[in-house]
Order: structure tokens, then sequence, then C-alpha cells
């Protein structure tokens, strides 16, 4: 599993790479010590990957590496810029997207791995003409501050709604043999894969409940 | 990322029959711990298999009343499915205490099983740790280890199992179906499938090279109160310190499994003959072996235990 010698070195022998002075071939043959003192791997040739995706309606035909992670291939290759890179972990949740109508971190799956799939983003939910109910509700209640969290926090509070609505638990849903409440607390859980750093939650429960027609009047929000 | 080659398999048999075929193999399914140990390149696979499409996501029924959960089912699904929060609530109990909404609905079954530790050591490439570099020592041991195990550790490593779900299918008995790559099947209990870090904290399962999940099957309903208690640092979307799976009888009887204490999910049969959340936690706990920052969670236990059989009770 971390066996460091990569299979194309049996092309570069130990011998022909101290000859030749390749720094970057050299660090191939070296032992895993030596790498982690900060000499690279050489970039390893592999072949690119034929990807079909179906973005915001429209159907798309990508060559990519198939290091390109779904993330990647929006922004940098279809620039579709609205899905944000905030930690490229999954821990954020900027990079939210919908595929094939579940919300998932677009930076934590490859794009081949979704060859034929269904990716919403933030631009196929609404336009400036003409918003998504959540976008203009995200607008009215000041769901944002920087923005940059924004369209992932907006692609997942769509999802969260229709999820509840699914009938799809959560950690703080009561009985389990009965479908969830369209409740804040309900709402508030299920966006806990969301970070906004400028602190708009409670604006941004604030837009979900308007979208999902919840009077939070006396609830704790 | 480290430069790999990617290729679909066709059928488990053949996923596993690749995984052997092409050296530095792994599967591919969800990918949301693959691929965050891959950027930060602890995990460095030269050929990935996508084993995304192999049909493997159904959960149905079986003969004798248990259910067989398609290893490629996602965690929302396996947590939403109306057999399962009736039959085996602890199941989607657990499920739902892990993770976020976006990552449940990528995480399989199966991978969720596989799911590597989150130790800060194993996490850092520049701290010596010997699951993620045999041999390179254990800089958890003396280091910041407040949310570590305390049980079945060794010398080498005293990581945790982070998996919520392994814990609650600990507690129901389950099995992992698997195909290996001579195409011969097999079975195997939970309680034999994750292992204890020894001297080799590096191989974290007993499935052989190559051997790929196919299914985890549940028995029969067992009945009773089911309950997954998890304590953590923040009220969502965090690991546990410890967590609690019971299925409690209406007699006051139960099954316990723990979370958070071990390299797997732990549980000590002889201590569901005892009663009493002092008597089943010291005998679950025995042989605790506990740094100055975790040993907090002896009482932890016992306390978490109390909670759960005082609820149970209703």
């Amino acid at each position: 599993m971390n066996d460091r010698t990569p299979e194309t070195a049996s092309t570069v022998t130990r011998r022909g790479v101290l000859t030749t002075s390749a720094v970057g071939a050299a660090a191939a043959a070296l032992p895993a010590p030596v790498l982690a003192a900060g000499k690279p791997e050489p970039a390893r040739s592999v072949p690119t990957m034929p990807v079909t995706l179906k973005v915001n309606g429209r159907t798309r035909e990508l060559e990519l590496d198939p290091r390109v992670t779904l993330l990647d291939a929006l922004r940098e290759h279809l620039s579709l810029t609205g899905t944000k890179k905030g930690c490229d972990h999954g821990q954020c949740g900027a990079c939210t997207v919908i595929v094939n109508g579940r919300r998932i971190n677009s930076c934590l799956t490859l794009a081949a791995m979704h060859d034929g799939d269904a990716v919403t983003t933030i631009e196929g939910l609404g336009t400036p003409d003409k918003l998504h109910p959540m976008q203009a509700a995200f607008v009215k209640h000041d769901g944002y501050q920087c923005g940059y969290c924004t369209p992932g926090q907006i692609c997942s509070a769509v999802s969260t709604i229709a999820e509840i609505k699914e009938g799809i638990p959560s950690h703080v849903s009561g009985d389990l043999t009965v479908k969830p409440q369209m409740t804040v607390t309900e709402m508030r859980e299920r966006m806990s894969g969301n970070i906004c750093r400028c602190g708009a939650y409670s604006n941004i429960i604030d837009a979900m409940s308007e979208v999902a027609g919840i009077d939070q009047g006396g609830v704790d929000a | 990322m480290k430069a790999f080659t990617f290729e679909r398999a066709h059928s488990p048999a053949d996923a596993a029959a690749k995984a052997v075929a092409t050296p530095g193999s792994t599967f591919i399914a969800g990918g949301t711990n693959l691929l965050d140990l891959m950027k930060l390149q602890i995990e460095t696979p030269r050929h990935l298999i996508d084993v995304n499409r192999l049909g493997l996501d159904k959960i149905e029924g079986v003969d004798g009343g248990g259910v067989r959960i398609g290893a490629l089912v996602r965690n929302t699904d396996l947590a939403a499915d109306a057999r399962v929060r009736k039959d085996y609530g602890v199941l989607s109990r657990a499920l739902l205490a892990g993770a976020s909404g976006q990552l449940r609905n990528k995480a399989t079954t199966a991978g969720n099983l596989l799911q590597r530790t989150r130790c800060p050591y194993f996490y850092d490439t520049n701290q010596a740790c010997n699951k993620r570099k045999p041999g390179s020592g254990c800089a958890a041991i003396g280091g910041f280890n407040r949310n570590l195990a305390i049980m079945g550790t060794s010398e080498a490593c005293i990581a945790t199992q982070p998996s919520d779900m392994a814990v609650a299918m600990r507690v129901l008995d389950a099995g992992v179906e698997t195909v290996k790559p001579d195409g011969t099947t097999r079975t195997i209990p939970i309680a034999d499938f994750h292992r204890l870090p020894g001297d080799t904290p590096n191989i974290e399962t007993n499935l052989i090279p190559g051997e790929f999940i196919t299914a985890v099957t549940l028995p029969k309903p067992i009945g009773g109160t089911h309950i997954y208690q998890k304590v953590r640092d923040r009220a969502s979307y965090a690991f546990a310190l410890i967590s609690v799976a019971a299925v409690v009888q209406p007699d006051g009887r139960g099954r316990f499994a723990f979370g958070g204490l071990a390299h797997k999910p732990w549980r000590v049969e002889a201590a569901e003959r005892l009663s009493g959340a002092k008597e089943i936690a010291g005998t679950v706990l025995a042989g605790a072996k506990t740094t100055p920052q975790n040993a907090f969670k002896v009482p932890l236990v016992e306390r978490t235990l109390g909670a759960v059989l005082a609820e149970a009770k209703g």
C-alpha cells in the first residue's frame, strides 16, 4: 500500500539515475526517508480518461487525469466557479453540489466516478434574473457575510429540505418509525456539514425556515 | 495526490481478481475517507478500482428473518431504510450520529467498516506512526492522546477505530460477506473482522489482499430497545470520545458495544450477564490502559452506560 517505488521505475535503473543526474527521476529511486526530506517524486504520467457529466442540464464531455476531483472538474475544466474550494477535505461543505438528487462534497469524489451523472451546482439552481427561492431567501435574510460558503450552504439547504420531505431521519429525529418533522432543530442538525466562518448561521436558518414554510414564532433557533 | 490509473470493475469477483492483478491497487467506493488520505499522501495507491456500479446497493430480506445490506448501500439509505429503522434502530442511530449529511450520502456500508483512524499522528506525515509507516514508532503514546484508545492497545499503537456504524454492527452480531481473488466466498463475523493493533497496526482487518466485501448481513431482529449514545466535543459532526450501542430487553438484560475505546468496536459478552452500569462497565474495561489525558474515558463509559440503561427503562 505504501510502496513508494513506482512500476515505471523498471525503466529507470539506479545506475542509470546516478549517471544522468536527473534530479526528478533520482527521487523515484531513493528510499522513502529521503523523499520525506523534501525531494519530490517525479510526476508519473497516466492516461487521461473520457468523462461525461450532465451539469445543470447540459451534457459536457471532458478528457481528464483520473486525479481530477468533481470539484476541480467543475471549477477548472468547466469554468463553473460558483462551487467553492474551502478545506478540500470534506470538512467545510463549501464544495457541496447535488449529484443525482443528493448533496455531496464535490472535493471528496473523483470526476471519473461520476461518468454519466447529473450534477446541479449553484449556477444551475437559479440565475441572477430568476433566483431559486432559497437564493432569494438568503438575500432577503442576509444569510451570508463574505459569501464564500454561500453556494455550498444554498445547495445543502435545498437538499436538507428535500431530505426531510423525503422522510430521511436525522440524529435529532425522535421516533425513527415516523417521518421526521420540518423543524428548525432538524434543519440545524442536517446543516452541520456546512461551516460559516462569518457566523451567519441564524440568518441561514431564517432563510431556510421561510422556504420550508416554518413559523419560527416561539421556536428557539 | 500521487498519480494512479483507474478502471471500473464489472463484478465483485472481477474486482477481487483485478486487485491482485495490479500491484498497489485499492478499491474506491464512496471515496470520502480514501481521497482525503490520498490528498495528504497517507494513502498512495497506484491503481484505483471503481466498484460503484456493481449493483451492490440493495437491502434485502434473507431466509430466517435477517437482512443483507449490499456493500455499496450509502449510509443515508441504510439509516433511512424502513426495516432497519423498525428492527435495527441502533444501526440507524449510529449512522445518523456520524459524519455530515453530504458524507452520509456518499459513504458506503463496506467503506464505513474500512475507514481509517483519525489519530492526529496518523494524519501528520511528519510524525512517527507505526500504522502509517511500520517501524517508525508511535508519537501518540506520550503525545496528545485524549481521543485515543484505552482498551486492547499495544506498545506500537493506541489508535481507535472511528466508525459509529461498526459499533452498532458489533452489537447486532453482523456478518461481513466477501469474495476472494480466487472467487471463493466467506462470511466473517464482525467480532473477527477488525484486529487489535499488536505489532502490526498497519493491518487493520482480517481481509486477505484483494478480498472484496460484497455485503453485510444482520441476523433476525432481536427486539428490545435500541439506543446509540455518542459523547463528543460538538453536538454534531464530530468523532466519538466514547459511544455506547445498546439493545436492552424488557427484563433489563442487554447487549452493549462501545466505540472510541479501541482499535475495533469493543464488546465483552461476559459483562452482559451482569446488571448495573458500574458492574458492566467494570468488566468491559478490565485491563484498561489509560494515559493522564484519556483516563476520563473510564468514568465516562460507566456514566454513559448508566444513562443508556435509564433511558431503556423509560
